[in-house]
């Protein structure tokens, strides 16, 4: 048989035919076309049982109670709750992303050792009892050697059970270091004990206030509780309340507002003492409702009449005035300070003159008004004990000065860690332990801080995170995220109320982590002796539950505990002096002709929590393109420079120099330029690393002169084009 | 005519005098045995290898017997494949439901040895493959057909409560889906209104149904968004 190449074509249209006679082509034409309809790689989320677990979002110090939708154990939704307090169904958008925090690329999923130098992210994932072990060696040994105090303990709140465990440990184990990040809450304990005289904080009702005259304030772009500021802006539009906002720059704020005021930066104590100067010389001032007016009434008179305050702050005469009359004649008028998001603090000068305001309307301790608060007091655990080895830690000064000689007034003083560990502090330090804090991104002078650590032998971070300080230590005990454990979530951030929520574990813990609460437990009792004896709970849980008494069964039940008819710190506002020294800015006008001030974004998180990826995406491109980072200028001042939009520039300050991109901006002032704070990190993720600057390395502590708080609120610079 | 046509005529000619030099008859024999082998070979591989190698097959974790449990409980298929508070349709049963009866080996059977030691002490769901999941492209409410059209369970899922094992699961290793739902039968001839799943059954009984299901005011019937969000 000859197979030929007729044979072999009719084998060919036979094979065709019964093909097509087949399913093959047909089925093959129906699966390709399903298959390309649905790629098998689109992740499809599973299917389950829909839940909803109710807790308190911990992400800002906002407070805002959360409910998360859950199918089956996986969180996939996180709303408002209906009906809280704070938030009454508001969420933001950080509270609203969190759940990238849970799941994404940036926890640290297990207790590790650091392997290669340090800062070279090798790690080596370790049991944790090997890493408790570690730690507790070194501690245990440095305690022997009675040298508890160079231990030093950095937290980002003293607010709350887990941070007083951290606080008791230190006072336990024997040293006085334990240092909280700065943030307006500094300034403002600071003030209501110069003005009240008593320990508290200040609150504000702001929703049955009608008149907002707010000191830069972010209220619409994360300042106090940001849900509820949002809400409280929506009801003042609807109650036709008068806002103004005396901003430098417009902000969101600033553009919500019923009247901006631009202001020379750094005026704004100045603007605050020349309104109450017109309210005393109009008589407009509440009988009684300031003591120790009578002592700075003429100087207020003379040093800040209108016309003085007018050329220093830039502010019109009639606008001075005019403010003040409508301030004054409000019934329930409330003046606020704290720049931004308010997370620095600020010059005690300045919060003092607002204050002052509020106190002149005689609208405090009452509805409507600014509120001194009494802290919270729910905390009442016995005292420490202390053996010999942690008297003797206790004997020695702190490492930061706070609490003594020029600083007696300030309590944390984190900015003089770096100076201290360079050789000016009172003793070296030998372990770091840092808990809920990123001062390697957040502190000004952020690189300098960084370089400091180098004389630090030994680093423990707690955070859940990759981020910068994490990246230079040399343990890492990650604790669980918020969403994953038990947590009392005190809630100051200017609430007029004493407000406690409640965070519950939503899920549970995703990778190898534990709670610090837990974390601290367990190390007391490695420790033993005295420190063990402190600590005396079998677990957190137990310590949370015994801490809150009868408040346990409330806040499982409601989610959220608020006492109305709190303790008041003080009942009158008393004013001593008016000489307290304004808060100067660090550079030459000569070699520096521009201001550079940082801006606060409720896109963009600032603090311990990085912009998660979600918020990233939602920054304006003329706030950051690709990786780079914009600074915003004037027209005018651009014009004189030569620059135009999206042009590359160098940007010089005093401490470093960055390349930025320039966004023309009518809504700063001519010779102000401001840059977005929270960007430019190195750690984290690929959605957030390496995009823009991190304004805190081109700005410099600057203390002030009263309470030697780190009210930096700027920095000179300048600008070349590149 | 140009040189090259008269060329292509020659290639032409030198063609035709080869086929005139073999055995006429014979050839066209051969022509007709190769297309019968080509056609023979090819259906074959359409029905019978191709379904083999397009389908793949897993065995569920252990066998479930679905006759015993149903004699066991009350309220039929519901007992266990119910509807949720929100309304939602529990599907296959998590181990929660089992371990009310299993936390300790019933029985002799290998199956209930693995589930008892390999799920339920070890807190493990057991993960089942599913016979009848939807592409992920269709929005299917069991609550609208059980619920509100009161059909049963076996109208789409056949007498699976009878069954006394699991079979193997098939699924398209192109799709991925199970082979349940494009149908056992290849060539898509169904003969129960549970043979297959498809689009084209879904439309058929919502076409007989038509009096309710009227959501395309161009068709007058269901539009696509009803099972397509
Ligand atoms: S405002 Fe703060 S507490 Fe509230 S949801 Fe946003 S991040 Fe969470």
């Amino acid at each position: 048989m000859k197979v030929d190449r007729r044979s072999f074509l009719s084998f060919v249209i036979g094979g065709a035919a019964g093909t097509a006679l087949s399913p093959l082509p047909w089925k093959l034409m129906d699966d390709s076309s399903i298959w390309s309809q649905m790629w098998p790689w689109t992740p499809v989320p599973p299917d389950g049982e829909v839940v909803y677990e109710d807790s308190t979002c911990s992400l800002c110090p906002g407070g805002c109670g959360i409910t998360v939708r859950k199918i089956d154990n996986r969180a996939v939704k996180i709303e408002g709750k209906p009906g809280h307090p704070v938030n009454d169904g508001g969420i933001c958008i950080l509270g609203l992303s969190g759940l990238q925090m849970l799941y994404g690329p940036t926890r640290i999923k297990a207790p590790m050792k650091r392997m290669g130098e340090r800062g070279a992210g090798k790690w080596q994932k370790i049991s944790w009892d090997e890493a408790l072990g570690m730690l507790t060696e070194k501690l245990t040994a440095i305690r022997e050697r009675e040298e508890a105090h160079t231990v030093a303990a950095i937290a980002g709140s003293d607010q709350g059970t887990v941070p007083a465990l951290l606080a008791r440990f230190m006072a336990a184990f024997g040293s006085p270091n334990f240092i909280r990040t700065p943030s307006y809450q500094d300034t403002d304990e600071l003030a209501v004990g110069t003005l009240f005289g008593e320990a508290g904080r200040t609150g504000f009702d702001l929703e049955n206030a009608d008149y907002i005259l707010s000191f830069g304030s972010g209220i619409a772009d994360g300042w106090g509780s940001p849900v509820r500021m949002i809400k409280a802006c929506s009801l003042w539009k609807e109650k036709r309340v008068p806002v103004v906002q005396v901003d430098p720059r417009l902000s969101n704020s600033a553009a919500k507002a019923t009247r901006w005021v631009p202001i020379t930066p750094g005026t704004e104590a100045d603007l605050a003492l020349g309104i109450a100067a017109v309210m005393i010389a109009k008589n407009l001032v509440g009988s009684g409702a300031v003591s120790g007016l009578g002592g700075i009434k003429n100087t207020l008179l003379t040093d800040y009449a209108p016309e003085k305050v007018s050329l220093s702050t830039g502010v019109s005469v009639e606008a001075i005035v005019e403010i003040a009359k409508d301030f004054a004649r409000a019934n329930r008028p409330l003046a606020l300070c704290g720049r931004g998001k308010a997370q620095s603090p600020e010059s005690l000068r300045e919060t003092a003159a607002v204050y002052l305001l509020n106190g002149l309307t005689g609208n405090v301790n009452q509805e409507g008004g600014m509120w001194a608060i009494a802290p919270a007091d729910y905390i009442q655990w016995p005292e420490v004990a202390r053996d010999k080895a942690a008297s003797a830690g206790l004997r020695q000064p702190r490492f930061d000065g706070a609490g003594s000689g020029q600083y007696a007034n300030a309590r944390h003083l984190l900015q003089r860690l770096p100076d201290g560990l360079n050789g000016n502090g009172p003793y070296p330090i030998q372990v770091l332990m840092v808990a809920d804090a990123n001062p390697c991104h957040s502190l000004h002078d952020a690189a300098a801080f960084k370089a400091a650590l180098d004389k630090i032998p030994f680093i423990v971070s707690f955070s859940s995170f990759n981020d910068e300080t994490a990246a230079m230590a040399d343990l890492l005990l990650p604790d669980h995220v918020y969403l994953e454990r038990y947590a009392d979530v005190p809630v100051a951030a200017g609430l007029p109320s004493q407000t406690i929520g409640l965070s519950k574990p939503v899920v549970s813990p995703q990778f190898n982590t534990r709670h610090l609460g837990e974390t601290l437990i367990n190390l007391a009792q490695a420790v033993g002796g005295s420190v063990a004896e402190s600590f005396p709970w079998k677990n957190y849980e137990t310590c949370l539950q015994e801490t809150l008494a009868d408040k346990w069964d409330v806040l499982m039940q409601k989610g959220v505990w608020v006492d109305d008819d709190f303790a008041t710190a003080g009942s009158s506002l008393q004013m001593a002096a008016l000489d307290t020294p304004a808060v100067e800015i660090e550079g030459d006008a000569g070699t520096f002709p521009l201001l550079l001030m940082p801006y606060d974004s409720i896109r963009i998180s600032s603090g311990y929590i990085g912009d998660t990826p979600f918020m990233i995406k939602t920054v304006a491109d003329t706030v950051i393109k690709g990786k780079d980072g914009f600074v915003e200028i004037n027209p005018q001042t651009a014009g004189e420079m030569g620059l135009s939009e999206g042009d590359l520039a160098t940007l010089t300050t005093p401490r470093g120099e960055a390349p930025v991109r320039v966004h023309l901006f009518e809504g700063i002032k001519p010779g102000v330029i401001a840059m977005a704070k929270g960007l430019g990190h190195t750690a984290y993720d690929g959605f957030l690393a390496d995009k823009g600057i991190n304004v805190n390395e081109l700005i410099g502590p600057v203390e002030d002169p009263s309470s030697g708080l780190d009210a930096a609120w700027g920095i000179r610079a300048k600008l070349a084009k590149a | 005519m140009s040189t090259l046509d008269e060329k292509a005529t020659e290639v032409m000619d030198d063609d035709s005098a080869h086929a005139k030099g073999a055995n006429e008859s014979g050839a066209s024999g051969y022509i007709i045995l190769f297309f019968i082998i080509g056609f023979a070979a090819s259906m074959v591989l359409g029905w019978v290898a191709f379904p083999k190698l397009l389908y793949s097959q897993k065995q569920q974790p252990f066998s479930f017997n679905h006759a015993m449990h149903v004699a066991e409980v009350n309220n039929g298929c519901e007992s266990c494949h119910f509807f949720r508070d929100d309304g939602s349709f529990s599907g296959i049963p998590k181990l929660a439901q089992c371990t009310g009866c299993h936390d300790e080996t019933m029985g002799e059977s290998e199956a209930e040895a693995t589930f008892v030691e390999q799920y339920v002490w070890e807190e493990r769901e057991v993960p089942w493959y599913s016979y009848s999941r939807q592409p992920d492209c269709v929005f299917f409410s069991h609550a609208a057909h059980v619920v509100g059209a009161k059909m049963d369970c076996v109208t789409c899922h056949g007498h699976i409560g009878e069954s006394e094992s699991s079979r193997p699961y098939e699924y398209n290793r192109i799709t991925g889906y199970s082979r349940d739902i494009w149908g056992k039968n290849i060539a898509g001839l169904k003969k129960n209104s549970w043979d297959r799943m498809k689009m084209d059954d879904c439309a058929q009984c919502h076409k007989e149904a038509g009096i309710v299901h009227t959501s395309s005011v161009q068709t007058k019937r269901d539009a696509c968004f009803v099972c397509h969000k």
